[in-house]
């Protein structure tokens, strides 16, 4: 079964509309990538997933069942997302303690000692950082604590804005293990953003690309080692990407 | 002569068992040129750059032997003085671009602000400016992003946005602070050549703060590799991949590849360094 | 001692016990070497152990008149003189801080959690709401503090009660304003965004995520303007419509020494220099505690 299917979807933001006609689907443990222009609506497919942006027609499903245009709790467990901006997406006066005990409490989920010290330890963060603030941290750090919250609902799909683009190249090597070592233990689902083709090689095995708010290409990533893409605008990023073209 | 001049630079902040250095004796010099800087996460990047522009906020403190620009010392600069010389001659493109622009203001009203600080123009010639800016950096209907707040533009839309208005007054030397880290290459390459020809029609400085190897090497004259505070490295920029130092070859290492048969890719071994 | 201090500052906190003690240590030390936010809460601790204590402390009843003592200057036996009436000025105005310290905490308790919900709500939802919250506010706002405190008295009859009631109406404007333009700024942040996909309810988001980042410069303004709300209190007094006699409300005491002004000055000017010093008292407390409340200084350790 699919994860995720999205069928001829238009994504809008008040009257303006600014991703036409898109559809790709997911299956259950794939990975998955969207690349593409700077400003082209990946993100905003995200959210019209997350129910982050209301304004959408069209169908998404996600594990079968047509998504609805609120939050809700099922749909929680189901499905978490890590934003593109570390330093935007922890609030800036709770602990990480209070950050990683948040889905717990908004479940009623007990134990909570214990899973928020297993989660420190499956994303790498020593837990004398569990107190501290998020100011306290580099980037690297906060995008683990970003990453340690979607995962603590023990979800099954994750959307990835950009996981790792704010990041050096030594943290990325981190963050990037690190998702594809959890992906392998608890076969998890990834729709991931990148702009880098090298990352999305790395980690995923499908990809679409986007321009203007439209996909131009879905492709396997294997065709990144070959260069062999049926549109101009992909031949044109890889070629800017250093890619053999 | 170096436009930019900086010995000994010291940047401290306190903490319960006194100060303690985060930026530890950085020397550089900066002619018309482009330097670029590089190393990991917390390595004491952005907190040089803010220090030339004398922006380190309380509680930390900064110290340098010297510091010149263009035969004008800095450090007996008035705050006052500063605020001239930041903007009109010195800019700096800060990290989080999002974080950096006011949440309440337009954008396009944000690189007026800007503009209008250093130079008197009329309403209309800001506004076209504006737009010849914004058009610029790649920035599709212009006029219509001009009039978007800054939670309704993209990551990457961020980021120019704050390029175009570092780049408006024509600054002398711009400090760029990962300038381009949300951007897709194509774009990243049309901003960069930007800045680039900035550099060599009107002969202006570049300090280039970047984890982008690649992209350094591409993009500057020279490059410094920091780590902890300290420079650790300092090559040409075409010779980076023949680097020496074991820090430098781990960053290296680390950078995915376009054609990746590697599982995992290799994290830093702080442990091989870390006496120094 | 030195092994509590240790454990307070550890940077690595083993519960969450530890880390919050350690963080209001941290929060307080710094106040404490602020000699202004020093003086200015020692101020305040002051107001507040007197007016615990009135009974104990006052030398005589503050109602207790004594016709044959009548405006007695300021000597041994009578710390500050005595009134119109022979009662003792010093043990009125002991007696009086009680009343200064109701009017004030009952304000606070009123108007801050009143403003600081209007604003954290009409900035989250936006939109009608939005705007008809913000209309109200503006109405409010716009008149001067004092004339509208003074038509709710007039409305409502005078007394300490109707008067607490109106400056608590005349005071939640201005907090709704700030918790609306704090909240404007970080509501298309990310953090909320990721709270939103939690699951979590839009209650549980204004109360848990949005107040906490408004509060603290919610404290700042309340403390800076509990002097002014200490002066309307007076002032209310002053015009007759505050506290009632025998009171002895501050505001209402220098309204009655008024009349002996130029011969009797003490009984006028005593209860002036304790509104005086207990409004610079918060004035100095809210000082320091803009310092200490900044974000920026957070990351001082
Ligand atoms: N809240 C909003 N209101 C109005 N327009 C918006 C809003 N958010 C995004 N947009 C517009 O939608 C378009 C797509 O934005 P989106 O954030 O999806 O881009 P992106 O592909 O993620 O780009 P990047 O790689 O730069 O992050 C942009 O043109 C942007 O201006
Ligand atoms: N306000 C502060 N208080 C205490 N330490 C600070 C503060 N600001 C920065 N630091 C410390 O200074 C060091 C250098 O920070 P800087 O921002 O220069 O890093 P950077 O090299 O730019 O890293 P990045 O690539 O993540 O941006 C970090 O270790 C950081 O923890
Ligand atoms: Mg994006
Ligand atoms: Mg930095």
């Amino acid at each position: 079964m699919n994860a995720l299917t999205l069928e001829g979807v238009n994504i809008a933001y008040g009257h303006t509309q600014v991703v036409h006609d898109v559809s790709f689907s997911v299956a259950s443990g794939e990975s998955f990538a969207l690349v593409g222009e700077s400003g082209s609506g990946k993100s905003t497919v995200l959210k019209a997933i997350a129910a982050l942006a209301t304004g959408w027609s069209g169908s998404i499903e996600v594990a079968g069942k047509p998504r609805s245009r609120e939050h809700d709790k099922a749909f929680a467990r189901q499905c978490q997302m890590v934003f593109q901006d570390p330093y935007g997406s922890l609030h800036p006066r709770k602990t990480i303690d209070t950050i990683l005990a948040e889905p717990l409490q908004v479940h009623g989920l007990g134990n909570r000692n214990t899973r928020i010290l297993d989660m420190l330890n499956a994303v790498g963060l020593d837990k004398r950082y569990r107190f501290r603030f998020p100011h306290q941290l580099s980037g690297g750090q906060r995008q683990r604590v970003a990453i340690a919250r979607a995962l603590m609902l023990e979800p099954s799909i994750m959307l990835l804005d950009e996981p790792t683009s704010a990041l050096d190249v030594s943290v990325q090597a981190e963050i990037l293990n690190l998702l594809k070592r959890l992906r392998a233990e608890q076969n998890l689902t990834y729709l991931m953003v990148s702009h880098n083709l090298p990352v999305v090689g790395f980690m995923c095995e499908r990809m679409a690309v986007m321009q203007q708010g439209r996909i131009v290409e879905i492709c396997d990533t294997a065709a990144l080692r070959t260069g062999e893409f049926t549109s101009g605008y992909t031949q044109e990023l890889y070629a800017a990407s250093g890619g053999a073209g | 002569m170096a436009m930019l001049e900086l010995e000994n630079l010291r940047v401290s902040f306190p903490s319960a068992e006194g100060p303690v250095d985060v930026v530890k004796g950085i020397s550089l010099s900066l002619g018309r040129e482009r330097l670029g800087i590089v190393g990991e996460s917390g390595s004491g990047k952005s907190l040089t750059g803010r220090a030339i522009l004398k922006l380190i906020n309380r509680p930390g403190v900064m110290h340098a032997d010297r510091l010149e620009f263009d035969g004008i010392d800095l450090l007996s600069q008035s705050e006052r003085q500063m605020r001239h010389l930041r903007g009109a001659r010195l800019s700096m493109v800060m990290q989080d671009p999002k974080f950096s622009l006011h949440p309440v203001m337009r954008v396009g009203d944000q690189i007026a602000e800007a503009l209008r600080c250093h130079e008197r123009l009329r309403r209309r010639d800001v506004k076209a400016r504006v737009i010849e800016m914004l058009e610029k950096v790649r920035i599709n209907e212009p006029e219509a992003v001009a009039r978007l707040y800054p939670h309704q533009i993209s990551g990457g839309m961020g980021q120019r946005v704050m390029i175009a208005m570092m780049l408006i007054p024509k600054p002398d030397l711009l400090i760029a602070d990962e300038p381009t880290s949300a951007l897709d290459v194509s774009v990243q390459a049309t901003v960069l050549d930007l800045i680039d020809s900035l550099v060599t029609d009107n002969g202006m400085g570049l300090m280039l703060i970047s984890h982008d190897l690649n992209l350094v090497a591409r993009y500057c004259d020279r490059i410094l590799v920091m780590n902890a505070g300290e420079v650790v490295e300092e090559c040409a920029a075409g010779q980076l991949q023949q680097a020496t130092h074991p820090y430098t070859q781990g960053l290296l290492a680390a950078v995915p590849q376009m054609v990746e048969d590697r599982d995992e890719l290799p994290v830093l071994d702080r442990s091989r360094w870390s006496g120094t | 001692m030195n092994r509590l201090q240790q454990w307070l500052t550890d940077e690595s906190p083993e519960t969450r016990w530890q880390a919050n003690l350690g963080r209001s240590w941290r929060l307080l030390r710094m106040l404490m070497k602020n000699p202004l936010a020093l003086l200015g809460s020692l101020i305040i601790i002051g107001l507040i152990l007197v007016a615990a204590f009135a009974p104990w402390i006052a030398p005589q009843s503050p109602i207790g008149q004594d016709l044959g003592n009548r405006l007695l200057p300021p000597s041994s036996e009578h710390f500050m003189g005595t009134d119109e009436l022979g009662r003792d000025i010093f043990s009125r105005v002991i007696h009086g801080s009680r009343i200064t310290l109701l009017i004030v905490a009952l304000v606070a308790i009123i108007s801050a959690p009143l403003g600081l919900l209007i604003g954290a709500v009409s900035g989250y939802f936006g939109g009608w709401i939005d705007k008809l919250l913000m209309g109200i506010t503006d109405v409010f706002l716009s008149m001067p503090k004092l004339i509208l405190a003074l038509a709710f008295v007039a409305a409502l009859g005078p007394g300490i009660e109707n008067a607490i009631i109106a400056i608590a109406i005349t005071a939640w404007p201005v907090y709704a304003r700030i918790a609306r333009a704090e909240t404007l700024t970080f509501r298309q942040s990310e953090f909320i965004a990721a709270t939103q996909m939690l699951g979590a309810s839009n209650t549980r988001i204004i109360v848990r995520h949005v107040l906490p980042l408004c509060t603290s410069s919610m404290i700042v303004r309340m403390t800076l303007d509990m002097a002014g709300i200490i002066l309307t209190a007076a002032g209310l007094g002053f015009l007759g419509l505050g506290a009632q006699p025998p009171l002895p409300e501050w505001g209402a005491m220098i309204s009655r020494g008024r009349t002996f002004i130029l011969d009797q000055w003490w009984v006028a000017t005593m209860p002036g220099i304790a509104i005086i010093v207990v409004s610079l008292g918060f004035c100095f407390l809210g000082d320091g505690l803009r310092d200490v409340l900044d974000p920026r200084n957070e990351g001082q350790r």
